[in-house]
């Protein structure tokens, strides 16, 4: 059954955010041969049309005004819905980042609609789009169809591969005037915390730091051992409240959710909190001096000992391998 | 000021998951209060003792979440209302719960409202921000301060790390993120004076509702456990060797560097 899927493409610092394209990839699933429409929203957006069209959307409708530079529930919420009454969608598609969790449980709302948060995979089995997401703080999964109306989803970001972009395509974009109202809830001030590198959630690799790594410039090895992998630098909790790194690089329940390819853990123990935001990793270290830590019991490799001698090893190790390669 | 909370009872995620019967299996599990709403309920609760009203608790549940409710009030909440759906609805989601609550909420005089960021079981992050829309209120999720001045309120938002500092007016819709504050433990006098404090048990028709109104616009066709890792391998020998030995199987064997 071919449906119309729009896709939420996300910006940030003037570029589409990586879980965009892989929403394009996820919103042809759900198309099975419709179109996807591409959405841009923001002050001046639609020079990125054309990528969004390059990965995959069939067109692109763009909304600009003045009060969309920066995220608002209010002021998206009006942009989308005028999207949404124009094109009549049978299917939306966001990233499950922190705007997409904030904006698609109201848009859902507001259609009387279902909505299928955080999915990790998406496939057509038995005449169905079936969603599969993780549940239980990631120690069960379900799959989940939509039974009656739109089919709505958002989708955890590395997990859904995006398309190979294809530099010849190119589409329409066009632009929707739309007349934004009073925004209820006004940012006074963004305190950014410049994450330096690799965004975090899109990371191949991850080096994460826990407790054990004892102090700010303990981070400083985990930072090299990044480097050299081309990776981002992560945390736990233990290492934010501690003040060691700061909660910007937080990854768990409360922090960052991330599916690196390699996700190295460094005197973290292992909190059910904290696995909730790493568990799904394709690849799992973990460098601890406790061997009772429950870490270990998802790692699929481990290595008991201190973290200040183990990782400098490793960083030596991957640069020969490097040189080698 | 007319506070109200929204609490779930959930499984208590650091228990063992096992499923029976296609099911979360919950003989004998642990239940507890969502941890994000227990933040909701210590901060309604600080908010009621600096500007004065009356802290309601809410769950849709079943008779069970009684006792996370009187925990609740235990800690110091005035009211508790449970809509247990138990009896009425087969097929439930965040569309039904939402749709109940609000229901309840809009026949209410509401100044604040303070749900969870997300529960720790089923994970959507759905139910605040779909309760604000449906009351046309304006809400900001995950919040790590709360400053009321008469009908002002200033908010911080965490947003993966950055804060947004964020000027709105009551009524409002809040989700509690974890920083918000340290709820407190229910003291033995606070249980002791719960058990007699209101507790009121809905039913749909309660609601003017009937069970078409919030069928479900999901449906779970499976619940899995991911499968079992083997275990992992746990180097030994001189640490050196161990480093390379890592680094070729991470290379080799894994293929991820
Ligand atoms: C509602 C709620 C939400 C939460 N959300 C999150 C979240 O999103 N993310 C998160 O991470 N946590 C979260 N937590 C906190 C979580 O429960 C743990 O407290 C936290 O993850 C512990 O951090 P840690 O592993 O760094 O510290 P610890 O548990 O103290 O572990 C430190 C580890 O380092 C090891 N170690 C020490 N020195 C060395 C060394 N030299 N070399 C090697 N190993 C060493 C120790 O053996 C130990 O295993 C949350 C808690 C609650 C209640
Ligand atoms: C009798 C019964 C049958 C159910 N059957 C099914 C089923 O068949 N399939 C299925 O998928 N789910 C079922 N559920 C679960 C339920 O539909 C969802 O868990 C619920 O809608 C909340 O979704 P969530 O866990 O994603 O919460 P989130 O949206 O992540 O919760 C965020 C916040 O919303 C508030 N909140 C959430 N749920 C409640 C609640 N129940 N009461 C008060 N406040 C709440 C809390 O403040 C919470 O912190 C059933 C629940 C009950 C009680």
């Amino acid at each position: 059954m071919a449906r119309k899927v729009l896709v939420l493409g996300e910006v940030r610092d003037g570029t589409l955010r990586n879980v965009s394209f892989e929403a394009l990839s996820a919103g042809k699933t759900i198309a099975e041969g419709g179109e996807v429409v591409g959405v841009l929203v923001g002050e001046s957006v639609s020079a990125l049309g054309q990528e969004l069209i390059q990965y995959g959307a069939n067109r692109v409708v763009v909304v600009e005004h003045a009060k969309l530079g920066q995220y608002t529930s209010d002021g998206y919420s009006q942009a989308l819905w005028a999207v949404i009454e124009e094109e009549k969608p049978e299917g939306i598609v966001f990233g499950h980042t922190a705007l997409g969790k904030d904006l698609s449980p109201r848009i859902a709302g507001k259609l009387n609609s279902g909505l299928i948060s955080d999915a990790t995979a998406i496939e057509v089995a038995g005449g169905n789009v079936v969603f599969t997401r993780p549940i239980y703080s990631g120690k069960a999964f379900e799959k989940k169809i939509v039974t009656d109306g739109i089919i709505f989803a958002t989708i955890r970001p590395n997990n859904i591969s995006a398309l190979q972009k294809d530099d010849s395509l190119s589409g329409e974009v066009h632009s929707l005037t739309v007349d934004i109202k009073d925004l209820r809830a006004i940012i006074k001030e963004v305190v950014r915390k410049a994450s330096e590198g690799v965004d975090l959630s899109e990371a191949k690799v991850v080096i994460a730091g826990g407790r054990g790594v004892k102090s700010e410039e303990g981070f400083e090895p985990l930072k090299e051992l990044a480097n050299i992998l081309g990776g981002a630098v992560g945390a736990s909790r233990g290492a934010c409240d501690a003040e060691y790194c700061d909660y910007s690089l937080q990854i768990g329940q409360t922090g960052k959710v991330v599916t690196p390819d390699l996700y190295i853990a460094c005197g973290i123990s292992g909190a059910i909190q904290h696995l909730a935001g790493m568990s799904n990793s394709k690849v799992i270290v973990a460098i601890n001096k406790d061997p009772e830590a429950n870490i270990f019991k998802v790692a699929d490799y481990g290595i008991v000992g201190d973290l200040f001698e183990v990782v400098p090893l490793l960083t030596e190790e991957f640069k020969k391998l490097k040189i080698n390669a | 000021m007319n506070i109200y909370v929204l609490l779930k009872r959930t499984f208590d995620t650091e228990e063992k998951i096992t499923i029976a019967g296609g099911k979360i299996n919950e003989d004998g599990a642990e239940f507890i209060i969502n941890p994000y709403d227990e933040y909701a309920v210590e901060e309604a609760i600080q908010v009621r003792d600096a500007h004065g009203g009356e802290v309601t608790v809410i769950s849709v549940g079943n008779e069970e979440s009684e006792k996370q409710l009187r925990t609740a009030l235990a800690m110091g909440a005035d009211k508790a209302v449970l809509v247990n759906i138990e009896d009425d609805v087969e097929a439930s989601d965040q569309y039904t719960t939402a749709k109940i609550i609000t229901q309840y909420l809009k026949d209410q005089e509401v100044d604040l409202i303070i749900a969870g960021n997300v529960a720790i079981d089923g994970g959507s992050g759905q139910v605040g921000p779909r309760v604000a829309e449906s009351l046309k209120i304006p809400y900001v999720t995950t919040i790590t301060k709360l400053e009321i001045e008469g009908t002002k309120v200033t908010v911080i938002r965490d947003v993966e790390g950055d804060s947004e500092v964020i000027e709105t007016t009551l009524p409002l819709l809040v989700t509690a993120q974890q920083g918000l504050n340290e709820p407190r433990y229910p003291s033995l006098p606070g249980i002791m004076k719960a058990k007699k404090k209101p507790l009121e048990e809905l039913e749909l028709d309660d609601l003017d509702l009937e069970e078409d109104d919030v069928e479900a616009k999901t449906k779970t066709i499976e619940i899995y456990l991911p499968p079992k890792k083997e275990a992992g391998k746990l180097l030994t020998g001189d640490l050196h060797d161990q480093v390379k030995e890592l680094v070729t199987l991470l290379h080799t064997e894994a293929k991820v560097v």
